[in-house]
C-alpha cells in the first residue's frame, strides 16, 4: 500500500501496532481452540423438532442425567414452552458433562449464568455442548431467547453436588 | 442546494427518522421502568413485548435507513456540485420506504407483530410486518441506484479527477447496503412472507438464522458510515483544522466494505446448524475488521490535535484543552470516541469464538450495541443534523447552547444505562425478560442496576425531546439565513490524483463476491443438499 499512496510514518507505525494487537487477539483464540479445544457448540445435527415426544432420544423416559457405557456423564434435555425439562437436574462439580438439547416448539436459549453453559436451542437441530462445572451450588438455568410471552418464566435448576456426595448416591438413570 | 424542491426531499427523510426516533426514545424509557417492576401496576409482557419490537424497528431501520437515504442525497448534491439525479424516483422511493413503514406499524402497534425486530421465526407476526419491512428495504434500493448514476456520471465528466471523499464514502454505503440487504431480502421474500401467508407450511430457521446472520453485521456500518462521512468531512473543519489523510480514508472506508460482508456468523457463534471452522473464519474477519475504525480513529485524533495545536494548546494533551468543545460537531465527536472505546473493548468480548459463551444473550449484549449505535453513531447524526439545518431551513439555530446541553446530557444518559447493562449482563441477567420472576438469589444483585438504568433511560428522553425541539424551533423560528453551506473539510496532504484502485469499486466488488462465496456459499448451500426439518408457525 505505501508504494501506492503516501503513508505518514506516524500512521504506518499505528497500523504495525492495531496488526500486533490483533494478531495478539488472533493468536489467542486460536491457542485456545486448537490446543485446548475450547469451542463454541459447532456440530450440526439436524432432528424433527414436531416429532420429538414419539420417541428416540428425546422422549420423555430418555431425558435427564446418565452415564454412558464408557463413564461419560450426558444430560439429556427437551427446551420448550416455558422450561427446560427435567425441570431440575443434578450434576457433579470437577466432571466433564456433555449436553444434548432440543427445542420441541420455538428458538430458545440456555444458559446457566456464572458458568460457560451457553447454547442456542434452534428447532430442526441439536445443540451439543461440554463443560465442567467448577462449584458446587444451585444454578438456576435461564432461557436467554424471546420465545414468546412466557418467556420470563422460563427457568430451570442445574443442581452441582460434590464429588463426594455424587459418588455416595445410587448411580442415576434417567430421572 | 438552493432549489427548495430538493430541500424538501432530504428535510423529509430527517422527519421520518427523527419522528420514528422520538417515537422510539418513549417506548425506551417506558421499557426501562417496566424491566425493573418498580411500578407493578405496568407489568405486561404483552406491552413489553410490542414495545420492544416496535423500538427495534424504529431505531434500526427506520431512523438510520431514512437518515442514511437523505443526508446520502445531500452529500451527492453538495460534495459533487451537481443537482439531484432524477428527484422523482427519489420521491418514489421515499414513498415505497415510508409506505412499508406505517404498513409494519399497524401489526407492531397492535402486538401482532412482537416478534422483535430480528424476526425470530418460528415465531409468526403477521404477513404485514414482513411485507412491510421488505417494502421499507426496497424504497432504499432507489436510493442506492440514484447514488450510484451521480457517482457514475461525476467519473464521466471528470474524467482523471479524484471523486470528493465524502462522495467516495456515500457511494461505497450505496453497494454495501446493496449486499447486505440481500440476506434478509431472501429471508423475508423466499422464506417469511410466504410461510406467514399460508403458502408454506414451514420454515427452515437454520437457514433464516444464516441468512440473517448474513445481513447483520453489515448493516451496523451502514448506519455508521453517516457518522464516519462527519468524522473525516466535518469534523476537522469544525475544530479549525484538516483532515490529516484523506487517502488513508479512502483505504478506510474500502475495508469497511469488504471486511463487514462476510463476517456475519459472530452472531450464530452459539447456534447448532453452522460448523465451528466456519464459525472461527468468521470470527477472524471480525477481528480484522477493527483495523479501519482503528485507522479512523487515528487520523481524526491527528486531524484534531494538529487544529489543537494551531489553536495554541502545548504539551502532550493540552490541545485538548484548545480545542472548540462548544462546537456541536466537535464536541460530538469527542463523545462519540468515548462512546466507541467503551464500547469497543465491550466488542472484543462478542467478537471472541469461544468467550463469547460468557455473554451470548445477556443483557452484555443491548449494552454493548447501546453505546456503538445509540452512542457513537447518533450522537453523530444529531450533529450532523444541527451542522445541516441552517443551509436545509434557511434559518439559523435557535439557540448555541441547548445543541451543547443536548449532547452532553445524550452522552452522560447513555453512560448511565449502559454501563449497569453491561454489569447485569455478567451477572448472567439475559436480555430480552420483561420482568424478574427466576425465585433465585442470583437475581437480587441485579435490583440496584435495573433502577440505575431508569436514570439514564429517563436523561436520554429528556436529551431526544431536546433535540426534536431544538430542530423543530430552528425550522420555525430561526433567524433568516440565507448563505447557509455544506462545507467539506480540506486534505492536509497537497492533493494529487490517488490511485485508480482508491477511485473506483469494481476490483473491490469482485473481491467481495469471492469472500462472500467463501464464507456463505457452502453455509448457505448445506440446508439444500442435507435433510433439514422445518418449523410450523407459533404464535406468542
Amino acid at each position: 500500500m505505501s508504494n501506492l499512496i503516501p503513508v505518514h510514518p506516524l500512521e504506518k507505525r499505528w497500523i504495525y501496532v492495531v496488526l500486533g494487537v490483533i494478531a495478539l487477539f488472533l493468536g489467542a483464540i486460536f491457542y485456545t481452540a486448537l490446543v485446548h479445544q475450547v469451542h463454541p457448540p459447532g456440530a450440526i445435527e439436524t432432528i424433527d423438532s414436531a416429532t420429538l415426544h414419539l420417541g428416540g432420544e428425546f422422549a420423555e423416559d430418555k431425558l435427564g442425567v446418565r452415564t454412558d457405557a464408557d463413564g461419560h456423564l450426558r444430560a439429556t434435555l427437551v427446551a420448550a414452552r416455558y422450561g427446560f425439562y427435567p425441570r431440575e437436574i443434578r450434576v457433579p462439580e470437577g466432571l466433564p458433562i456433555t449436553f444434548r438439547i432440543a427445542s420441541a416448539d420455538v428458538l430458545h436459549g440456555m444458559h446457566v449464568p456464572m458458568t460457560n453453559l451457553d447454547t442456542m436451542v434452534v428447532p430442526g437441530y441439536v445443540s451439543t455442548v461440554t463443560t465442567t462445572f467448577p462449584k458446587p451450588g444451585e444454578y438456576p438455568m435461564l432461557c436467554n431467547e424471546y420465545c414468546g410471552m412466557g418467556h420470563d418464566h422460563m427457568w430451570s435448576k442445574v443442581i452441582v453436588v460434590s464429588r463426594e456426595s455424587w459418588k455416595a448416591a445410587a448411580p442415576q438413570t434417567g430421572r | 442546494m438552493t432549489d427548495s424542491g430538493f430541500k424538501k426531499l432530504v428535510l423529509s427523510h430527517f422527519w421520518v427518522a427523527f419522528g420514528a426516533f422520538g417515537v422510539a426514545s418513549v417506548l425506551g424509557l417506558y421499557q426501562v421502568v417496566e424491566r425493573s417492576g418498580l411500578i407493578p401496576a405496568l407489568q405486561s409482557p404483552k406491552v413489553y413485548f410490542a414495545s420492544v419490537s416496535t423500538h427495534g424497528v424504529l431505531m434500526a431501520y427506520v431512523l438510520t435507513t431514512f437518515f442514511v437515504m437523505g443526508f446520502g442525497y445531500l452529500v451527492a448534491v453538495s460534495s459533487l456540485k451537481t443537482p439531484l439525479w432524477n428527484p422523482k424516483l427519489a420521491w418514489v422511493g421515499f414513498g415505497v420506504s415510508a409506505f412499508g413503514t406505517a404498513l409494519a406499524a399497524i401489526p407492531l402497534l397492535t402486538g401482532r407483530g412482537s416478534v422483535l425486530y430480528t424476526f425470530y421465526p418460528p415465531l409468526q407476526a403477521s404477513a404485514l410486518l414482513y411485507i412491510g419491512a421488505a417494502l421499507l428495504v426496497i424504497g432504499s434500493w432507489f436510493w442506492c441506484v440514484i447514488m450510484l448514476v451521480m457517482y457514475g456520471q461525476w467519473k464521466k465528466g471528470h474524467p482523471g479527477e479524484t471523486v470528493p471523499l465524502p462522495m467516495f464514502a456515500n457511494t461505497a454505503n450505496a453497494i454495501l447496503w446493496l449486499w447486505t440487504s440481500a440476506g434478509v431480502a431472501l429471508e423475508v421474500v423466499f422464506q417469511l412472507i410466504p410461510w406467514s401467508l399460508g403458502l408454506m407450511d414451514t420454515v427452515d430457521v437454520g437457514l433464516a438464522r444464516t441468512l440473517f446472520a448474513w445481513t447483520l453485521h453489515p448493516i451496523v456500518y451502514f448506519w455508521l458510515i453517516p457518522a464516519y462521512i462527519a468524522l473525516y468531512s466535518f469534523v476537522p473543519q469544525a475544530a479549525g483544522g484538516k483532515l490529516f489523510s484523506h487517502e488513508l480514508g479512502r483505504v478506510a472506508f474500502i475495508m469497511l466494505l469488504i471486511l463487514s460482508l462476510p463476517i456475519g456468523f459472530h452472531h450464530l457463534y452459539m447456534d447448532p446448524q453452522q460448523g465451528k471452522g466456519f464459525k472461527l473464519a468468521h470470527g477472524v474477519g471480525t477481528f480484522l475488521v477493527a483495523l479501519p475504525t482503528l485507522i479512523t480513529g487515528f487520523t481524526i485524533s491527528a486531524s484534531l490535535e494538529k487544529a489543537g495545536r494551531q489553536a495554541g494548546g502545548t504539551g502532550l494533551f493540552g490541545w485538548i484543552g484548545t480545542l472548540p468543545w462548544r462546537d456541536p460537531m466537535v464536541l460530538a465527536a469527542i463523545l462519540a470516541f468515548g462512546m466507541l472505546i467503551a464500547g469497543g473493548f465491550g466488542g472484543i468480548v462478542n467478537a471472541s469464538y469461544a468467550m463469547n459463551a460468557m455473554i451470548h444473550n445477556t443483557a452484555w449484549v443491548p449494552g454493548h450495541f447501546h453505546l456503538i449505535f445509540a452512542g457513537t453513531t447518533v450522537i453523530l447524526y444529531m450533529a450532523i443534523a444541527y451542522y445541516v439545518w441552517p443551509s436545509l431551513t434557511g434559518r439559523t439555530l435557535v439557540s448555541r447552547t441547548l445543541p451543547v446541553i443536548q449532547l452532553w446530557t445524550w452522552f452522560i444518559g447513555m453512560t448511565i444505562l449502559t454501563t449497569p447493562w453491561h454489569i447485569l449482563g455478567l451477572l448472567g441477567q439475559p436480555r430480552r425478560i420483561s420482568s424478574v420472576v427466576y425465585n433465585s438469589v442470583l437475581t437480587l444483585a441485579w435490583t440496584p442496576y435495573e433502577l440505575a438504568m431508569i436514570v439514564g433511560g429517563a436523561i436520554l428522553l429528556g436529551s431526544a425531546l431536546l433535540f426534536l425541539y431544538i430542530l423543530w424551533k430552528s425550522q420555525t423560528a430561526g433567524a433568516p439565513e440565507a448563505n447557509a453551506e455544506i462545507r467539506y473539510a480540506g486534505y492536509e496532504e497537497p492533493e494529487t490524483p490517488v490511485p485508480v484502485l482508491l477511485n473506483d469499486f469494481k476490483l473491490w466488488n469482485r473481491i467481495i463476491l469471492a469472500l462472500m462465496l467463501v464464507n456463505f456459499g457452502y453455509p448457505i448451500a448445506q440446508f439444500f443438499f442435507t435433510k433439514t426439518f422445518g418449523s410450523i408457525g407459533w404464535g406468542y
